[in-house]
């Protein structure tokens, strides 16, 4: 009998880990190409939210959900250009500072625009409501979190390891110095990456905004989690990230059934683990020009 | 081209003199009127954070309020300038308000909504002798072991929050000869309000039969829901605070689960920020902008008049503050700590915006008041999204005494003397 509820537990938790998942792989890819660790990406995050929030009261929630993703990938790609395009071959604590110094900016425009009261946002009408599977109990809304995740992976996957454009982003990965003696210009694909990764995390704070508050110090809440799943899947990993993203949400759930105040704290302890047992993180690659 | 030493011309020497006489002249009578014309209070909230969301409503509060005095009049003829600054966390509020005092020679300190930044607090307050009035800290502790002479508070305790609405819970039959889930915010004032609530609890014959302590950054509670699913209580309880209430709220509504719920702590901005169609249960409320008396309409529409929006519970916490302690200066015809410490330990009665006016008892400075306690309204009679509750009667109802949902002196031993 017992089983059952860890189970229903932890199947929760592997849903709970697929939005770590998406914050966490436009992390990891920005971080990866451009060396940049972005700070920032949880007030991309938040953005993500607002734009959500404001487009779905006026236009509708299905213009929204194209929308946002958008509209914050727009906005990154407009960061990239100005500020991160500056710090790519410098000191990583430089680039750590510039993002931070954005995530405040980001935090305080939001809450001189928004106020610092939640927005209130809701489900909408058509994806409301529960599904059961036997016994266990699933949020229809969180069952469309899932497919849209598993479609944005799936898709980046294709766009990394299948086309001319990952290709290349993958070589730039590796050894940016080659990729340019061979008279590829890394500039466009960073911008693209950026962009990416940026959208991405627009996309997860729309998808969030009807289950969580929408408020403006939001991404401060998920960007460590997503932290915290890059660095146990290791750096540089597409398959680690999301192992990690999956077993820290499974780990999470299992720690709300038995030890609640802990259900934070989970993820910490199982990334001394891993970092124990691996240094590089699960899959982590050997990054030559970070160690 | 050679360069060429540009001597000043007198047009540009005139500008410099006098845009420095300019600043001088800006920065003199500053110094001047801090001195003499102006009595400064000190305003001290959370911004950031979990409770960042109420700080901003408990700063429009204090301004409205300061705004109406000064143009009633000032106190003792006197303009007040108001200094408000983030209290961050206990450390931080501890640093300010020290501030406050010794450079910026405050007359009082108003505000703060954390219970440990309240406490921090509190004792620079008792150490320099400045009155603090807590408009937003609820913990049962603050009036009991650490309340101090120089503390009072216009912020119900959590004691008053969960006799108020623990009366409903009990007359609905959910308390008496049931299992009840406590889920609990794991600081100070969760812990707290879960101890209050769990006396209560018992004391109506009820069993706490389970208790999970949530993180405050938690913000995902689906696991807790399936825990609460599994456990099938009569009633769930929710000691939470801030943005814990609005995800808990939000994400219980999703799960679509139909056991009765409700709270003993509660803020109305927190299920502002869930939306139509997520609020549900039964909550305690210390003031609701749609209350029935001549002192909420007047505030609440200079209010909306000024900032577009109603007032939260917070705001008014922090409007109230501040009349209070300008009626005292007023009445009292002074600023010494004394003088008002003896006014408000004198059981005036205040006028508090409510049906019935409200007094601080003089052996633990709580601020002695009606609470009232709210519900979800139906969907279909939604107007706006402020529009969520309806209000309940007063309590306690009106032929009962004020006191008899406060501590009493045994479940709150307060001594000045120490």
């Amino acid at each position: 009998m017992e089983l059952v509820f860890i189970l229903e537990q932890l199947t929760n938790g592997l849903l709970v880990g697929v939005y770590y998942l998406l914050i966490a792989l436009g992390l990891s890819l920005i971080f990866s190409l451009g060396g940049i660790v972005n700070l920032a990406h949880g007030g991309f995050y938040a953005i993500g939210a607002y734009v959500m929030v404001t487009v779905a009261d006026r236009l509708g929630y299905p213009a929204a959900f194209v929308i946002s993703p958008i509209a914050v990938a727009l906005i990154g790609i407009v960061v990239e250009r100005v500020f991160f395009r500056k710090f790519y071959r410098l000191d990583p604590a430089l680039g750590l500072l510039l993002t931070f110094g954005i995530a405040m900016v980001i935090e305080q425009v939001l809450r001189m625009v928004f106020g610092a009261t939640p927005r209130p946002f809701s489900i909408p009408e058509f994806l409301r409501g529960q599904v059961f599977v036997g016994d266990f109990i699933y949020s229809r809304y969180r069952l469309a979190i899932l497919g849209v995740a598993v479609a944005a992976v799936a898709g980046l996957w294709y766009l990394l390891q299948r086309t001319p454009f990952g290709r290349i982003v993958r070589a730039g990965i590796q050894d940016p110095d080659m990729v340019g003696a061979l008279g590829i210009s890394l500039k466009p694909y960073l911008t693209a990456v950026a962009a990416l990764g940026i959208g991405l995390a627009g996309l997860a704070g729309g998808i969030m905004a009807p289950i969580t508050g929408v408020h403006p110090a939001m991404g401060n809440e998920i960007l460590i989690a997503a932290f915290v799943v890059v660095v146990i899947g290791g750096l540089g990993s597409f398959w680690g990230v999301v192992l990690a993203a999956l077993l820290v949400g499974a780990v999470r759930g299992l720690t709300v059934y038995f030890f609640p105040p802990a259900a934070e704290a989970s993820m910490y302890l199982l990334m001394f683990l891993v970092l124990l047992l691996r240094p590089r993180g699960l899959f982590g690659e050997r990054i030559a020009r970070l160690e | 081209m050679s360069h060429r030493f540009q001597r000043p011309d007198r047009r540009q020497i005139i500008k410099g003199v006098g845009a420095a006489a300019l600043a001088a002249g800006i920065a003199k009578p500053h110094i001047v009127r801090a001195q003499s014309d102006t009595v400064r209070f000190g305003h001290l909230t959370p911004l950031t954070g979990f409770l960042g969301p109420l700080g901003e409503y408990a700063q429009m509060g204090v301004q409205l309020a300061v705004e109406e005095i000064n143009a009633g009049g000032g106190v003792n003829g006197k303009q007040i300038e108001l200094l408000m600054e983030d209290s961050v966390n206990p450390a931080t509020a501890s640093t300010k308000a020290e501030r406050y005092i010794e450079r910026d020679n405050v007359a009082c300190i108003v505000g703060e909504i954390s219970s440990a930044s309240g406490l921090a607090i509190s004792q620079v307050a008792d150490r320099n002798k400045v009155l603090f009035v807590n408009t937003g800290c609820n913990s049962d502790a603050l009036r009991g072991a650490n309340c101090n002479r120089y503390m009072f508070h216009v912020e119900a305790c959590n004691s008053q929050y969960v006799k108020g609405v623990g009366r409903n819970f009990l007359r609905n039959g959910l308390i008496d000869g049931k299992k009840i889930y406590f889920l609990t915010a794991d600081y100070a004032y969760g812990h707290d309000l879960s101890r209050v609530g769990k006396n209560y609890v018992t004391e109506n014959n009820g069993e706490v039969a389970w208790e999970d302590l949530v993180p405050t950054d938690a913000t995902d509670f689906s696991g807790y829901i399936l825990k609460i699913r599994q456990a099938r209580p009569d009633l769930i309880i929710s000691n939470l605070a801030g943005n814990q209430i609005t995800n808990f709220v939000k994400q219980y509504a999703e799960y679509g689960l139909d056991f009765p719920y409700g709270g003993f702590g509660f803020d109305t901005g927190v299920a502002w920020g869930a939306g139509k169609g997520n609020f549900g249960g039964e909550w305690p409320v210390i003031w609701h902008h749609l209350l029935d008396t001549p002192g909420t309409k007047a505030f609440v529409e200079a209010f909306t008049a000024k900032y577009g929006k109603p007032p939260e519970n917070q705001a008014w916490g922090d409007y109230v503050a501040t009349k209070i302690l300008a009626q005292a200066m007023n009445e009292t015809g002074s600023t010494e700590t004394d003088a008002l410490l003896e006014f408000l330990e004198g059981q005036k009665e205040l006028d508090i915006l409510k049906g019935r006016p409200g007094y601080f008892r003089d052996w633990d400075h709580q601020l002695i008041q009606e609470m009232y306690t709210m519900t979800a309204k139906p969907l279909d009679e939604v107007q706006d999204e402020w529009d969520l509750m309806v209000l309940g009667a007063p309590v306690p109802a009106a032929d009962e005494d004020l006191t008899v949902i406060a501590p009493t002196r045994e479940e709150n031993a307060c001594s000045f003397a120490s």
